[in-house]
């Protein structure tokens, strides 16, 4: 039998394969995106004249084509669009020449900020909500916690978001995303205002599932031996619930944090839109709008990185919780 | 022990045995006959007749919801939007499960570089925000209702290429499948009689499960004016334009959003309770 060399190790080891998959995860996106958005019947020139390119000469129809650069074969295509896309400005707008670089800059903190207070305040909700159920299976609490959990499932987030901004508006008179955006460095007390209700109605929907994979992980611990030890050695039982039989529940908990953060970008969409944020959702759905494909694609791109990105760091805070999983 | 009642009579019993089931399928069987109504058009009101006279009344023996603010009957727009919800839904799921099905189980059975290629495909597409795909995709489509249904079709398939692979993975090393081999069936006859009665229970709680996650999906695309287009009524078209009109006429927002809560909650539950039947191994409490 041979040995294995350093360099076989080297080249096998979890981190480059990991590495090399995240890779090929994202080639097989761009491709997706690319495929979605450009093979698919109706192109940038029906997209942007409309009913109008009846009357476009097939000269005119050819030049624009080679304009677009939609006359070079789809391999030609994809290569330029990765091209621009890799060159750091990530392709330009068709109509207005700003490169979709400059948008995302000011877009993409917007979403950033929206998720994470998004995903704070849902994992507090969901956890706090999770450990309320599970303290008692069965009784009333516990239908109530999971009650909360169906229905914040339930809700779609602009059902929610409707419903906050006119009771709001209406019945308080305070409405904070009716004024113009502030970021948290221009007026942090403003931008508060303005993200806290947004941030709510992403958070409800994430603690639904953090609270459910909380009542059972707990359930599921909470018969563990090593509880019972520690019952029966004197721990007290609030740290036994904190320090024993949360701390080995989190592994679920994270995960499900983790797959929620990506749904949550999308949420964030409709979000933005309600409370008008000038985000990444609004910047796909302006796109969408004014057919701007390039934006769309690069802009759809961008929130698969973010996800993959998210996926990579969940399973980095997995070794920190638990170091059983060292490999 | 009592050894377990796998028949379909079987599977019911224990359906009737889970609470949140019953409930579930109560309040998903209140949609269908509503949806057929609306589908032949025994409704209170024509869904798009629009009354100057009466904009924005409230709920009243003639209007049961009230009247929106081009005076439409409520209720006849809600039931209808449901069915359109309900058609775009169904057949969305439709496409993701078939499609699905066919390459987990192909991928899960015939392994090599074919599954690497599916595994790899259904997690670049499990790599978007549901809805953000689905916008994506319809905005090159178009917004009739079959081109929502493919959309919200494709975003779904990487679940249910997940859930048929992994049971394939572990049925086809099973005897009875090397005995199968042996006994020289062929592939398409060991995949479809033997293997794909035994991944079918998973799928079928994941059809309960995506279906309500379509209704949330196509409504939010509706909302956001990429489904149903007006004047025709759909649940999430209801609820954006009852955003300038809720103030004053809660009706307007209530109704429609009650109706997709509803929904997605029966169809929610109705998946915990096949889960209990199915497989009492992963029971939901």
């Amino acid at each position: 039998m041979q040995g294995i060399t350093r360099l076989q190790r080297a080249l096998f080891s979890p981190f480059v394969t990991k590495t090399f998959s995240i890779f090929t995860t994202l080639l097989g996106i761009s491709v997706f995106v690319f495929i979605v958005l450009r093979i698919i019947p109706g192109n940038t020139i029906t997209g942007s004249f409309g009913i109008e390119t009846g009357v476009l000469t097939p000269q005119q129809i050819s030049e624009l084509r080679h304009y677009y650069g939609i006359d070079q074969s789809l391999i030609m295509q994809y290569v330029s669009w990765i091209k621009s896309f890799l060159s750091g400005q990530l392709g330009y707008s068709f109509s207005t020449g700003v490169s979709v670089l400059k948008l995302t800059k000011s877009a993409l903190p917007v979403t950033i900020e929206l998720a994470l207070i998004g995903t704070i305040l849902g994992v507090i909700m969901g956890i706090a909500v999770g450990m309320f159920s599970a303290r008692k299976p069965g009784s009333f609490r516990d239908f109530a916690g999971q009650l909360f959990g169906l229905l914040a499932l339930a809700i779609p987030g602009f059902v929610l978001s409707t419903g906050i901004v006119t009771v709001m508006a209406n019945v308080f008179h305070y409405f904070p995303n009716g004024f113009e955006y502030m970021t948290p460095w221009e007026n942090p007390w403003m931008n508060f205002q303005q993200m806290m209700f947004p941030g709510l109605v992403l958070g409800i929907a994430v603690a639904a599932p953090v609270m459910r994979t909380t009542r059972s992980a707990l359930l599921e611990t909470v018969d563990k031996d090593f509880v019972r030890t520690a019952h029966g050695k004197g721990v007290p039982p609030r740290k036994v619930a904190l320090k024993h039989v949360l701390r080995n529940s989190l592994i679920p908990i994270v995960t499900m944090t983790g797959i929620q953060f990506g749904y949550l970008l999308g949420g964030a969409v409709i979000v933005e839109k309600i409370f008008a944020l000038p985000g990444m959702g609004r910047q796909v759905l302006d796109a969408i709008t004014k057919r701007e494909y390039a934006t769309v694609q690069s802009t759809v791109m961008i929130f698969a990185i973010l996800f993959v990105s998210v996926n990579v760091l969940t399973d980095l805070i997995y070794r920190k919780i638990d170091p059983r999983i060292k490999k | 022990m009592k050894k377990r009642d796998k028949s379909v009579k079987g599977a019911l019993h224990y359906y009737h045995q889970s609470t949140s089931g019953v409930i579930g399928a109560g309040l998903v069987f209140f949609m269908i006959p509503a949806s057929i109504f609306s589908a032949f058009g025994w409704l209170p009101h024509n869904p798009l007749d629009q009354n100057i006279d009466s904009i924005l009344k409230g709920p009243s023996g003639k209007f049961w919801f009230g009247t929106d603010q081009f005076g439409r009957d409520i209720f006849s727009r809600t039931l209808d939007g449901m069915r359109r919800s309900l058609t775009v839904s169904i057949t969305a799921v439709l496409i993701a499960a078939v499609l699905g099905i066919i390459l987990g189980v192909m991928g899960g059975y015939l392994g090599k570089w074919f599954d690497t290629l599916i595994t790899r495909m259904s997690d670049a597409v499990f790599a978007f925000p549901a809805i953000l795909l689905a916008l994506a995709i319809v905005s090159s489509l178009g917004t009739a209702w079959y081109d929502t249904a493919i959309s919200i079709g494709i975003v779904y398939t990487p679940i249910f290429i997940r859930v048929s692979r992994g049971p394939v993975l572990s049925t086809k090393e099973m005897d009875y499948i090397k005995g199968s081999r042996i006994l020289g069936y062929s592939s398409p006859r060991i995949l479809v009689k033997h293997i794909l009665p035994n991944v079918l229970a998973p799928i079928i709680v994941q059809i309960a499960l995506s279906l309500s996650w379509a209704i949330l999906t196509e409504s939010g695309l509706s909302f956001l004016g990429l489904g149903t287009q007006p004047p025709n009524a759909s649940l999430g078209l209801m609820v954006s334009e009852a955003q300038s009109t809720a103030a004053f006429a809660w009706w307007t927002l209530v109704f429609p959003s009650l109706f997709i809560t509803v929904v997605v909650v029966g169809l929610n539950l109705v998946g915990d309770g096949l889960r209990d039947a199915l497989d009492p191994a992963r029971r939901s409490s």
